[in-house]
């Protein structure tokens, strides 16, 4: 059982909160991720990327979006309140060094996982810019934290309702052209947009590691639920990610098997909504 | 075959009975062999193959003492030199014949552990019962004394008086042994450990214990509360249990020894990674590995659609290939879950399936479909990447190969097409790499499995492994067997510790 011990609503549909959880902290490093579940025997497995952690608290950081009917059932809770089962720090870290100069581009929620890693990229000596999208400007997050750590910001909306007007591969092509170019991109987001990342930076041949969010059950490398293709091979995103070459790696595939269960899921979660709004309404 | 219900094998056993019991001990061996072997009582496969519930109902009282006379005693006890754990077989079975179920339970508690767990899912007509000489005598190896289900009875027999003594635990010596792991291999570390008087931890990645046999093996052959017992006996005995944690990653494997004090390491983290085919159209939706399927079936509890959060693809046809017992659960949970038609590809002929012959025979009255000497050669998808059909190729049988058995060879231009939505994968798994790779220190082969001495130590201190991790995919006897083994060198190793200790004191 892990307290909440801070919860707070950062946009409409995007919650972070504060974890109990020391031995977690102690442990992670940059890129790693944890695996929760709101009910002990009926909940679904959520895998979460740590977004920070605090080892004098004994806490790690989440940020996620409330998607389907598990992430609903999470953002419910409130500060104080438990959850049974919550394990990690799963994946191996991201590999940090001075490579020179780092463009991370983070999309929406992505911005969450991407935080640690350009801080630990930043304190490692790189020159760090950093690009942060969404939609619109109700969907960017931890756009301070993200400012402070960053040698070059650029922030960009699709709807032009703050920043710039673009999507976030438009400033990550210009960076691109630029001479020197950058020596590596790390990208996080959704899979569409570090798909498109990926298109981007490959004829200019830079680097460009991608952070996937497959489906997962265990996290340990026993049900094979994570696999996607990465160049010729399968491999397996808990144990051998979750961070890839996205040059390399089968998006369409990934997204394809990602969306397996959607019809199921949206259905559960309209039924489960359906529900909470009739009990609403029975208390009324 | 006709199903023959419940009622009507024990009313069969019941008349025997008496005329059997007062001949007891004057019964020759050729009369023995012509008492019937008794069948066991199943669920009727119309109503079981939409439920969750146990397949096979366990024997009566007096069907269980019927096959126990069926024991001929015999002096070179070929069942015994059988058992990976040596089960004084005879002895316990003549405790049954003469109603003596607690002696019976005494006698096989010498040797196993788990016996209402090996009862059920050890592949008996393999081991025990593969020379048994009653079997031998009517030429009919499934003739042979049902020595499992006699297990099962007896271990089902002291769970219902409500009377398992908790084993005794000696008085504490202060010594700290961690087991990783909480499958069959690691609760037997665990239990005979604890019972020398160390503090032992378990450490289990998943947030129920059990391991395989609580998220492989379905209800339907193993119900859960089974597994339950066990691990309430071993809280009962002290035992300290931390689920949720993932050794290599919570925790640094080498950090248990080195920070958290632990004298001893147990490494039974089980078998790992699914393999798959290689070939074109794996990668589909609707493909699984039979883990993924089985785990979300049985641990995450898909089964109870209008309950569990954790979807399960629906399904009409599934193929499911390969031939071991991870092949059956997988097509009889598709079958339970709601598939209208399964079929089982398999490469060799029924005589080479690894699977438990038992539950062969369950899947076929549950209406699964065997398709023997046949192979997927590629998964066909639909426009949106879903899987809608798969190509097979026909097999004949070849020359022997190595290991004597006839190889496969492809019949030339056989290609069809199976009408399927789902392809469960269930070929086998590769080693567990999260230890291997989070502890450099452990010496492991080419496959990833760790490598360990006579006593199952590994190449490191203090640590020593055991089960699948060690053997790659076996049996539950079998990571029983290694636990034992481990256990019984982890309590030697820290005796000589402790009498060091003393001997330094004085
Ligand atoms: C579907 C299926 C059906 C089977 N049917 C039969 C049968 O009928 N008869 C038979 O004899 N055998 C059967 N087997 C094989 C048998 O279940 C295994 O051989 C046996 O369970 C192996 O036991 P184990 O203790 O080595 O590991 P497992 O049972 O695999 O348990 C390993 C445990 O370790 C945990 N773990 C892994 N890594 C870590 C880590 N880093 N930190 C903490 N915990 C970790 C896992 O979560 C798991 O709980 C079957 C297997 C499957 C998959
Ligand atoms: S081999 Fe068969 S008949 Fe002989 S002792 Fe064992 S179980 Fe009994
Ligand atoms: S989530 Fe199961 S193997 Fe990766």
């Amino acid at each position: 059982m892990s307290k909440i011990l801070f919860k707070n609503q950062l946009s409409k549909d995007v919650f972070l909160m504060r974890l109990h959880a020391p031995l977690i902290a102690e442990e992670r490093s940059a890129g790693q991720f944890i695996i929760l579940q709101v009910n002990e025997d009926y909940g679904e497995r959520i895998p979460l990327t740590i977004a920070d952690a605090d080892t004098k608290e004994g806490s790690i950081t989440i940020i996620f979006q409330v998607v389907g009917k598990s992430t609903t059932l999470l953002s419910e809770l409130n500060q104080g309140d438990g959850i049974p089962t919550l394990v990690g720090p799963l994946g191996r870290p991201t590999h940090i060094e001075n490579f020179g100069t780092v463009v991370c581009v983070g999309g929406g929620i992505g911005v969450a996982p991407l935080h640690p890693i350009a801080q630990a990229l930043k304190k490692a000596g790189n020159h760090v810019i950093t690009i942060i999208g969404a939609r619109t400007k109700d969907l960017i997050i931890l756009e301070e934290e993200m400012k402070s750590i960053a040698d070059e910001f650029i922030l960009c909306t699709d709807d032009g309702s703050y920043g710039r007007k673009a999507l976030v591969t438009e400033p990550l092509k210009e960076i691109c052209e630029r001479n020197p170019k950058p020596n590596m991109v790390i990208a996080i987001g959704p899979p569409i947009m570090m798909k498109f990342c990926s298109e981007t930076t490959r004829p200019y041949e830079v680097f460009t590691q991608v952070s996937l969010n497959t489906i997962m059950v265990d996290g340990t490398g026993m049900c094979g639920g994570c696999r996607v293709n990465v160049g010729k091979e399968i491999k397996f995103v808990c144990v051998d990610g979750p961070e890839f070459d996205g040059h390399k790696v089968d998006f369409d595939n990934m997204m394809a098997r990602l969306n397996s269960y959607k019809e199921i899921e949206r259905a559960a979660h309209a039924c489960y909504l359906e529900a909470e709004i009739k009990e609403k309404e029975a208390l009324q | 075959m006709n199903h023959r219900t419940l009622e009507e094998l024990s009313n069969d056993a019941k008349k025997l009975i008496a005329d059997y019991v007062s001949r007891i001990d004057d019964m020759k061996a050729k009369e023995r062999t012509k008492i019937p072997a008794q069948e066991m009582p199943a669920q009727d496969p119309e109503v079981r193959s939409h439920n969750l519930e146990e397949v096979a109902l366990g024997y009566t009282m007096e069907q269980a003492r019927i096959e126990a006379m069926r024991c001929i005693q015999c002096v070179k006890k070929t069942c015994v030199e059988d058992c990976p754990v040596k089960i004084d077989i005879p002895r316990f079975i003549n405790h049954i014949a003469h109603e003596e179920f607690q002696d019976a339970a005494d006698v096989i508690k010498e040797a196993s552990l788990l016996p209402a767990i090996c009862g059920r899912v050890c592949p008996q007509e393999t081991q025990c019962q593969s020379n048994c000489a009653v079997g031998k005598a009517l030429k009919d190896v499934d003739k042979s004394v049902a020595i499992g289900r006699l297990e099962r009875f007896i271990a089902d027999w002291e769970r219902s008086t409500g009377k398992i003594a908790v084993p005794e635990v000696k008085s504490e010596t202060g010594k700290k042994v961690a087991v990783v792991g909480s499958g069959p291999a690691g609760l037997v570390v665990a239990a005979d450990c604890r019972r020398e008087g160390h503090h032992v931890t378990i450490f289990e990645a998943f947030h129920k214990l059990g391991g395989v046999l609580r998220y492989g093996i379905p209800e339907f052959r193993l119900p859960n509360d089974i597994i339950d017992k066990e691990i309430e006996t071993l809280t009962a005995m002290g035992v300290e249990i931390k689920t949720n944690f993932v050794v290599g990653r919570t925790r640094k494997l080498l950090d248990l020894i080195n920070k958290d004090g632990y004298h001893a390491v147990f490494v039974g983290t089980g078998a790992g990674l699914p393999l798959f085919m290689g070939i074109e159209g794996e990668s589909l939706v609707g493909v699984f590995s039979a883990n993924e399927y089985l785990t979300r079936a049985n641990l995450m509890r898909a089964f109870e659609k209008e309950k569990a959060d954790t979807p399960i693809y629906p399904s009409k046809n599934v193929a499911v290939l390969g031939g071991g017992n991870v092949a059956m659960d997988s097509a009889r949970m598709a079958k339970r879950l709601g598939a209208e038609n399964v079929y089982v590809v398999y490469r060799r002929t029924e005589k080479e399936m690894p699977a438990r012959k038992e539950e062969v025979e369950h899947a076929k009255e549950e209406g699964i479909e065997f398709y023997f000497l046949q192979n997927a050669k590629r998964i066909l998808g639909d426009d949106k990447g879903k899987v809608n059909a798969m190509e097979c190729l026909r097999y004949e049988l070849g020359e022997p190969d190595e290991s004597g058995r006839r190889r496969p060879v492809v019949v030339p231009n056989s290609e069809f097409l199976l009408d399927v939505d789902t392809v469960i994968v269930a070929i086998g798994n590769s080693s567990n790499p999260l230890i291997s790779q989070t502890t450099p220190e452990i010496k492991v082969n080419k496959w990833g499995n760790i490598l360990v001495d006579e006593t199952q130590k590994t190449s490191s201190d203090r640590i020593f492994a055991g089960g699948d991790i060690v053997l790659g995919a076996a049996t539950v006897i079998l990571a029983m067997g290694e636990g034992r083994r481990a256990a019984s060198a982890i309590n030697k190793m820290l005796a000589e510790e402790i009498e060091k200790e003393k001997a330094a004191m004085n």
